[in-house]
C-alpha cells in the first residue's frame, strides 16, 4: 500500500470513527449539538478523501471531465434541495422529511448497486449476495419511505386495504427472494436484476399502504433501520468500510427504536408489518364512552385548581401537536410557575409521530429539556402531584393497561390516575386509537374540562392570569 | 474475494455492536434528533456515489451516477442542517429563575 493509500484508507477511518464520537454524544441534551457537529465534521473529512482519492487516480480511479460534471450536477442538486427544505421544514412535519431522507438514502444506496452490476456483471458470490440485498432493502426502503411521507402529509388519509394483500405480498416476497437467488446463482442477465428491483419497489408499496394511524412511529423506525442496512450492503458491494461501518451503526440505531416504539404499544413489529387494527386516527372512532358518571369542569375551576397546587404534571399527547397548541401549553406552564407551582411535562415514548417527536414540539415552543420528563422517571411523581392535566393523550392513561383482557393490557402506561387530582382536556367522550374507554375519565378524581386542545388551554392561560395577578 | 467478503463482514458485525452498545443509552428526549442525525450519518452513501463515479460510462450509468448523486447529496446535506435545528432548540432552564409577579 503506498502512503497516499494508507492517508487516504485513515482519513476514512477517522470519518467513522466521528461518526461513532458523535452518536455517542447524542446521550444528553447538553452534548447532543456538538456530536451532531462532530458526526459532520467526519462526514466532510470522509468525503473529501474519496474525492481526493478519485482525483488523484487511485485504486483504479479514472475521472475524466465528464464523470466529474456528471457527479457533481447531481450532488449540486441535492445539496441545494436537501438545504432548502432543512432550513424550512416545520417541527412538526419532521416525521415526512426523516422519511423523505430516509428514501433517498436507501434509494442512492440501490442505485449503486444496479450501477456496480451494470459495470461488472460477473460479480462473486458474496458480492452477489450483498447487490440483491442492497437492491432489494434499498428499493423497498425507498418506495416505502415515500408513501409513508405521503401518508404522514396526510394525502393519504384513508388508511389503504387491497383484499388479499397479505397474498399478495407472500407471492411477491417469493419472487423477489427466487429472482435473488437466481442472481447470487449466477445468472447473467440484468433483466433478472431489473425484476427484482420492480418486485421490491412494488412491495415497499404493498407493506406501507395498509399502515397506518398510531403505527407510524415503528414504520419510520423500521425503515431507518432498512436504510441503514441497505447502504452497508452498498460497502460490500464496493468493499469500502466507511459506508458498512455507518450502515451498520444506522441498521442498529432503527433497530432499537422499532423495538422501543413497539414495547411502547404493546404490539410485535409482525404484527404492525402485517397490518391489523393499524388503521384510521383514532379521532374518527366515535364509541362514546358509557363506563360510569363523568364529572365536568369549567374553565375557571381548572384554572383555580392549577394556580393553587404546588405541584403539576403535564401529560401531552398527539391531539396537542395535531392542534399546534405547544405554545399556549407553553404559557399555561409559565404563568403557573410565575405563582410558584412546580411544573413539567410527562413524555410517553409514542407521542407524536416519531420516536421523540413531542419532545422537540415541546423543545420548539422553548420549554426547557429539564422539564421533559420521560415515562420511568416521572411515574413515580404522580403521587406527589396535585393535579395532572392530561391534553391530547388518551391511551398512554388508560389504568386499565394494567389488567389482562382488554385492547391496551399490558401496555406501559403514565401513572396519571396516581395523582391528587386529574383535569383532562378533550373535545369530547371519544376513545382512542385503541378503541375503548379510558378508565381514567370516570375516575372520581378526574374533571373532564371539554374543549379543543388549543383554545382550551389558551382559555385557562387567560384564567390563570387574572388569578395570579 | 472470499477473503475481503469475511474482511467487510467482520467490520460490519462489530459495528453493528458498536452501535447497539453507544445508542441504548440515548434518552427518549433525544430520540427524533438521533434517528435524524443516524439518517445524516447514511448519507455517507455519498462516498460510495463518488467511487461509483470515477468508473460509471454509458447512458444508463451516467443517469444512475446523476440520481445517485443527488439523492446522496440531498441525504447528507439535509439530514445533518436539519439535525442541528433542531437540537439548538434543546436549551436549559434559564439559570436565574424568572422572580414572582409584583
Amino acid at each position: 500500500m503506498s502512503h497516499w493509500e494508507t492517508g487516504i484508507r485513515f482519513a476514512s477511518l477517522f470519518g467513522a470513527v466521528c461518526f461513532v464520537i458523535g452518536l455517542h454524544l447524542m446521550n444528553s441534551p447538553a452534548s447532543a449539538r456538538r456530536g451532531n457537529q462532530v458526526s459532520a465534521f467526519g462526514m466532510v473529512v470522509a468525503v473529501a478523501a474519496v474525492l481526493a482519492n478519485v482525483a488523484h487516480g487511485s485504486d483504479g480511479a479514472d475521472m475524466n471531465v465528464k464523470r466529474w460534471i456528471v457527479l457533481l450536477a447531481g450532488v449540486g442538486v441535492g445539496s441545494g434541495y436537501g438545504l432548502y427544505t432543512a432550513r424550512t421544514v416545520h417541527m412538526t412535519s419532521m416525521p415526512q422529511l426523516v422519511s423523505l431522507f430516509n428514501a433517498v438514502g436507501g434509494g442512492a444506496a440501490a442505485l449503486i448497486a444496479i450501477a456496480e452490476y451494470d459495470i461488472y456483471p460477473h460479480p462473486s458470490g458474496g458480492t452477489a449476495t450483498a447487490t440483491v440485498l442492497d437492491v432489494v432493502i434499498g428499493g423497498i426502503t425507498f418506495t416505502g419511505s415515500l408513501l409513508a411521507a405521503l401518508k404522514l402529509q396526510g394525502h393519504l388519509s384513508h388508511p389503504v386495504t387491497i383484499p388479499g394483500a397479505r397474498l399478495i405480498s407472500g407471492v411477491l416476497a417469493a419472487l423477489t427472494a427466487a429472482g435473488g437467488g437466481w442472481v447470487i446463482a449466477g445468472a447473467d442477465r440484468k433483466l433478472v436484476l431489473l425484476a427484482v428491483i420492480l418486485l421490491a419497489l412494488v412491495l415497499g408499496v404493498i407493506t406501507v399502504l395498509p399502515i397506518g394511524g398510531a403505527d407510524m412511529p415503528v414504520v419510520i423506525s423500521l425503515l431507518n433501520a432498512f436504510t441503514g442496512t441497505a447502504v452497508a450492503m452498498a460497502g460490500f458491494v464496493l468493499s469500502n468500510a466507511t459506508l458498512t461501518i455507518a450502515g451498520a451503526l444506522v441498521g442498529a440505531s432503527g433497530s432499537i427504536l422499532t423495538k422501543l416504539m413497539a414495547d411502547a404499544m404493546n404490539r410485535s413489529v409482525l404484527s404492525i408489518i402485517a397490518g391489523g387494527f393499524g388503521v384510521g386516527d383514532g379521532a374518527a372512532v366515535a364509541a362514546a364512552g358509557s363506563g360510569g358518571p363523568v364529572k365536568a369542569i369549567a374553565v375557571d375551576d381548572a384554572a383555580l385548581q392549577l394556580a393553587y397546587a404546588s405541584k403539576v404534571i403535564i401529560v401531552p399527547g398527539y391531539g396537542l401537536a395535531a392542534a399546534q397548541a405547544q405554545y399556549e401549553c407553553r404559557e399555561l406552564a409559565e404563568v403557573l410557575e410565575s405563582h410558584g407551582v412546580d411544573v413539567s411535562y410527562a413524555i410517553h415514548p409514542v407521542a407524536g409521530r416519531m420516536p421523540g417527536h413531542m419532545n422537540v414540539l415541546l423543545a420548539e415552543a422553548n420549554v426547557p429539556y429539564d422539564q421533559l420528563k420521560e415515562m420511568d422517571e416521572v411515574n413515580s411523581e404522580f403521587e406527589r402531584t396535585d393535579v395532572a392535566l392530561v391534553v391530547g393523550a388518551n391511551d398512554v392513561t388508560n389504568p386499565a393497561a394494567r389488567r389482562p383482557g382488554n385492547a391496551v393490557s399490558g401496555m406501559p402506561i403514565l401513572n396519571v390516575d396516581h395523582a391528587k387530582s386529574i383535569i383532562v382536556i378533550k373535545r369530547s367522550m371519544a376513545s382512542g386509537y385503541a378503541g375503548i374507554d379510558n378508565e381514567l375519565y370516570t375516575d372520581p378524581k378526574t374533571s373532564m374540562f371539554f374543549a379543543d386542545a388549543k383554545k382550551g388551554l389558551a382559555a385557562l392561560v387567560a384564567a390563570a392570569k387574572t388569578l395570579v395577578a | 474475494m472470499t477473503g475481503s467478503f469475511v474482511g467487510d463482514m467482520t467490520i460490519f458485525v462489530l459495528a453493528l455492536l458498536v452501535g447497539f452498545e453507544v445508542i441504548s443509552k440515548v434518552p427518549a428526549t433525544l430520540h427524533t434528533p438521533l434517528m435524524s442525525g443516524a439518517n445524516s450519518i447514511h448519507g455517507v452513501v455519498l462516498v460510495g456515489v463518488v467511487i461509483l463515479s470515477s468508473e460509471t460510462h454509458g447512458v444508463l450509468g451516467y443517469i444512475l451516477l446523476f440520481v445517485a448523486g443527488a439523492f446522496a447529496a440531498a441525504n447528507v446535506v439535509g439530514g445533518y442542517v436539519v439535525t442541528d435545528r433542531m437540537l439548538q432548540m434543546f436549551k436549559r432552564r434559564p439559570v436565574v429563575e424568572k422572580a414572582d409577579h409584583p
